[in-house]
């Protein structure tokens, strides 16, 4: 499955057309969409490029300590980038690098430990930053929302604190549609897979020549994978982060207002 | 910010009253009472004990808050009580509720209503149902007629008043009416600007 592409820098440019056009036509219609367009495709190459050789490096050397710091760096970046989201959330840092630690964790081990990859940074690094990735997205949407829910629902979580209920009790309702929301995505984009959506690791390896039947059972593999992780990530965070509402006398920390 | 400032009052069983202007703190007063809040300094004794020691869930039981903006779950009028029963691991059956219903002045037809689609008037006297399913010996009600017309209001009194002598409930009310408080209370608290500036028997108290 490792049939060459060589690409050069100037095709890499020259697929920037399809982002000029649209340029183009944001500053027509005064979409002011430019800037941000912009900043993403100088973002992305800047980090991809960098990312690039630091893998490259990784791959050179082969030793398992740099894929496991990788790895630890990517957690905590996504924990920073997450924490930005969820700025309505009490103390939201430790539920995410929970979260997205134990995602990155059992994903990588359970595809080791099953034998679908061998123990070799070519495959672990893509796959943990896959994870890392799609449970960073998954715990800051399930945050932003609690943090929503419990401003709009204040009265609601007080007067059941009020009947005596516990804290987990009184916001069960905010919990699970902050969770739904964090996961909504990425379960719909697995329904559709393969009618309205190819996923990239399966793009990936039909552009590199392997065979489909190959492919989709990889893909399958990463799919579910990446579901469980998602779904653990966003039950982790949500469930450790809610308690952060929250005195230890079960009183809510920022009481409606009168 | 400062809510209370060196308030001291003394409740006994029965029907009291915190009467005082709105923003004077006696909303704050019940939040202490059932601990959804501590204050910074000084203590809240209930039957001669500080709240802090008690377990805060058995006693917000026992001493339960109305709070004065109705705020029930998702799903009907009987869903609630259930809920509210079942925090103290106890089931209501069907006649359960309606007689919880019955105490609150709603219909037994209210129990499949939705709870969230009421009248305010009527979702007050649902989170009032809700309460009763857990039997407590304290009811802190706080405004329980502000948003209510007259008819209604008189309604909500007249349920105060049954509670009181039938259930044998006591009774916190919060109000701004004085009026209010004289109809119903046989001790009354004046609260203002976070201060206590009087507390005594209705007649005398209001005679003054």
């Amino acid at each position: 499955m490792t049939v060459g592409i060589d690409l050069s820098l100037g095709q890499v440019a020259a697929s920037l057309v399809l982002v000029l056009i649209a340029v183009a036509i944001s500053r027509r219609s005064h979409a002011d969409l430019e800037a941000d367009m912009g900043i993403a495709v100088l973002r992305s190459f800047v980090q991809l490029t960098a990312i690039g050789y630091v893998i490259q490096v990784i791959f050179d050397d082969g030793s398992l300590a740099l894929v496991l710091a990788l790895l630890v760096v990517m957690v905590g970046f996504g924990t920073l980038t997450a924490r930005g989201r969820a700025r309505k959330v009490p103390s939201p840092t430790l539920p995410l690098l929970v979260a997205l630690s134990i995602a990155a964790v059992s994903t990588v081990g359970l595809v080791v430990a099953l034998g679908i990859f061998e123990p070799e940074a070519r495959y672990l690094v893509p796959v943990g930053g896959m994870v890392i990735g799609n449970a960073m997205t998954a715990s800051a949407v399930a945050l932003n929302r609690l943090g929503d829910e419990f401003t709009q629902a204040a009265p609601q979580i007080e007067a059941t604190l009020a009947l005596g209920a516990t804290a987990s009790q009184a916001s069960r309702p905010q919990v699970r549609n902050a969770l739904r929301s964090g996961t909504i995505a990425l379960v719909d984009s697995t329904k559709t897979t393969g009618l309205i959506f190819f996923p990239g690791t399966m793009v990936g390896m039909l552009l590199a020549g392997a065979e489909p039947i190959d492919a989709v059972r990889l893909q399958l593999i990463l799919l579910w994978v990446l579901l469980g992780a998602v779904a653990i990530s966003a039950l982790v965070s949500t469930t450790l982060a809610y308690r952060g509402f929250f005195t230890d006398a079960q009183q809510l920390r920022d009481p409606p207002p009168p | 910010m400062q809510v209370l400032d060196g308030l001291t009052a003394r409740i006994p069983a029965g029907v009291s009253s915190l009467v005082g202007p709105s923003g004077s703190g006696k909303s704050t007063v019940l939040r202490l009472l059932n601990r959804l809040a501590d204050p910074d300094s000084g203590a809240v004794r209930y039957r001669g004990e500080d709240v802090r020691d008690v377990d805060a869930l058995g006693l917000r039981r026992e001493v339960m808050l109305v709070p004065q903006q109705p705020a029930l779950l998702e799903g009907t009028v009987a869903d609630n009580v259930e809920f509210a029963a079942s925090l103290a691991g106890r089931s209501v059956s069907e006649a359960g509720v309606e007689a919880l219903l019955g105490h609150a002045g709603l219909d037994p037809s209210f129990a499949d209503r939705d709870g969230l689609r009421l009248s305010v008037g009527e979702k007050q006297r649902a989170m009032l149902a809700r309460a009763l399913a857990l039997e407590p010996r304290v009811l802190l009600l706080d405004e329980p007629t502000s948003a209510l017309d007259g008819e209604a209001r008189d309604a909500i009194e007249a349920t105060i008043a049954m509670l009181a002598s039938e259930l044998d409930v006591s009774i916190v009310l919060v109000t701004h009416d004085i009026e209010q408080a004289r109809r119903l209370a046989s001790w009354i608290v004046r609260v203002e600007a976070g201060h206590s500036i009087g507390e005594g028997c209705a007649e005398e108290l209001l005679r003054a």
